[in-house]
């Protein structure tokens, strides 16, 4: 029997605020341990919080750019738990009155685009970070520079179905966060965290099967890698004749397996309430259109925008699309020549390509959006072939230059003289008899190697069709 | 009584307190008599009362993202039983929060 994973993520994003959300120490990263806190993020008798305007502004951002509904109350509770980096007892979050509610965003998979809902986007502080002593130290280390630095909850409904897709979400979560400028949103700088509820289900099925929730996943890849592994481990118990228990998992990177860190009758019970320390949120709907009005041309936007505007896939879209940045570098191009579907393919292959290999962005391109415009016309008036466009391309990249001048430099200019074409034909048919032999007797699928061997001695240089044209005029003229 | 013992051991347990066994029994009695006096209140019939949030007749206090002063590392620090290297140190935690 096949059965298919239901997920859920939820997704932590902090919030780019220079300040705490309910004080004003710095939210700076990197600072020596304990030198960012004050009374109220030390959760000191007597200190009280009061919410950061600018953490309300990049939470209601965030909450529109995911589609959801704002609710113009909401209420601030305690989550209680004790843990040493949360000095306090509590933290600050949101409960049954949370910011925002029924949101979605849409992800391009393999199959076409898919929408995954969004449950509820609601606001609460960070904790402070411990480091455990190593070996037999027996001491855990505290800095709570981080605690109090604003975050949003984002979580989804159970609509991720592979681990595929639930990497695709946090990758569009990111892409989003950035677009909007509330966060950087970098997993590996733990600016976006994601915990995943996991469960299986025989294909078809409607019922929700028994989950396990997983923690511990800081990078896209170990989110699906982890994820890949629990869903196996729980067909694998299934197919056994057990039952998936409901726990908290960890997901261990070293070995590549997730472990059990808490059973259910282990699980915290926080015993909400609301935070007395803090009176409600009140919006106005002036307020949530101004923060609106502020939204950039959002990713999903702009997607279907270049689908329309440049005739693009939706794939091709998508990539494009991914950042800002590579959204504007891409439109420089297209409006200094246009040839749309060229330049997308010269973008996402030949720099992106690039690019990746040495973990770079768009922004650390060598070449300029004008130049890639410029070697695609060049190619497109015939005076280089696609095949020498590589190598200008490759040019570029390692040595920087305009396209034309080093068309001109290394004297790559495509030889379109039928006169001078004919010289190498003839070269050609008569160092190669067999092959010509072959063609002749009707295997005139040889003629593509005899058009090689032509392109060789050209240095790639000539004009192919013509080569293919002469070739076959020639070969031709001989059967008679 | 309007809480059981198991309750009440269960609340201890939350807010990690220990009790001998006559507290237990005697906290169990206390706590019920208030929550029996709190009672009183669901004789009211509150069903076109909206829940009360906050008692003060205010909203949306907020203050502008600017950057304070912070405590010196070493206040920060002066109050805690230990601490190493500019961290608060504490017995190690085994398993996650």
């Amino acid at each position: 029997m096949g059965y298919e994973a239901v997920i859920g993520l939820e997704v932590h994003v902090q919030l780019s605020t220079k300040s705490k959300v309910f004080c004003s120490c710095s939210t700076e990263f990197g600072a020596p341990p304990n030198t960012h806190v004050c009374p109220v993020c030390l959760g000191m008798p007597g200190s009280l919080p009061v919410l950061n305007k600018k953490a309300v502004e990049y939470a209601v951002k965030a909450a529109l750019a995911l589609n959801c509904r704002v609710n113009l109350k909401s209420v601030f509770a305690r989550k209680n738990y004790f843990y040493p980096d949360l000095p306090k007892g509590y933290q600050i979050s949101q409960y049954d009155m949370p910011l925002a509610e029924d949101g979605y965003i849409e992800i391009e998979t393999e199959k076409g685009s898919k929408r995954i809902r969004i449950k509820r986007v609601h606001m609460e502080e960070d904790a402070g970070k411990n480091i455990h002593g190593e070996g037999d130290d027996p001491f855990s280390y505290v800095d709570l520079n981080r605690a109090g630095v604003p975050l949003i909850e984002i979580v989804s409904e159970p609509d991720i179905s592979s681990p595929e897709e639930a990497r695709l979400y946090l990758q569009k979560l990111r892409t989003i966060m950035r677009y909007i400028g509330v966060s950087n949103a970098d997993m590996e700088k733990g600016e976006l965290r994601c915990d995943a509820n996991v469960s299986i289900r025989p294909k078809g099925s409607d019922k929700l099967g028994t989950k396990t929730e997983l923690k511990n996943m800081n990078s896209f890849r170990h989110v699906q890698r982890a994820l890949e592994y629990e869903i196996e481990r729980q067909i694998s118990v299934v197919e056994e004749g057990g039952q998936v228990e409901q726990e908290t998992r960890l997901w261990n990177p070293h070995l590549g397996i997730t472990e059990t860190m808490r059973k259910k009758e282990e699980e915290h019970d926080y015993r909400y309430f609301p935070e007395p320390d803090l009176v409600p949120l009140v919006l106005t709907e002036q307020f949530v259109e101004n923060m609106r009005s502020e939204l950039p041309e959002l990713p999903d936007e702009k997607k279907k925008r270049f689908m329309d505007q440049y005739g693009l896939s939706a794939y091709d879209s998508e990539v494009l699309c991914s950042s800002r940045e590579l959204a504007d570098y891409y439109e420089k191009a297209v409006s200094a020549y246009n040839n749309p579907k060229a330049i997308a393919n010269w973008v996402m292959v030949e720099l992106l390509g690039r690019l990746n290999k040495e973990s770079k962005d768009v922004t650390q391109s060598p070449i300029k959006p004008e130049q890639v415009a410029k070697l695609v016309e060049l190619i497109d008036k015939g005076t280089i072939s696609g095949k020498i466009g590589k190598q200008v391309f490759d040019i570029m990249y390692k040595e920087g230059g305009d396209p034309e001048a080093i068309v001109k430099e290394k004297g790559l200019v495509q030889i379109t003289d039928a006169g001078e074409i004919e010289k190498f034909v003839d070269e050609v048919i008569a160092e190669c008899p067999e092959e010509v032999q072959k063609y002749l007797k009707g295997k005139t699928k040889v003629i593509g190697y005899l058009v090689g061997q032509v392109m060789k001695k050209t240095k790639g240089k000539a004009n192919p069709q013509l080569v293919n044209k002469l070739l076959r005029e020639k070969l031709e003229g001989m059967k008679g | 009584m309007a809480i059981s013992r198991e309750e009440v051991l269960y609340i201890a347990k939350l807010a990690r307190l220990e009790f001998d066994r006559e507290k237990v029994e005697e906290f169990t009695h206390q706590l019920g008599k208030i929550l029996e006096y709190i009672n009183k209140l669901s004789e009211l019939d509150i069903s076109d009362v909206e829940p009360t949030y906050h008692v003060l007749d205010m909203v949306s206090v907020m203050r502008e993202d600017v950057v304070g002063q912070s405590l010196p590392q070493e206040e920060a620090l002066s109050n805690a039983p230990d601490s190493k290297d500019g961290f608060f140190r504490v017995p190690k935690i085994i398993g996650g929060e």
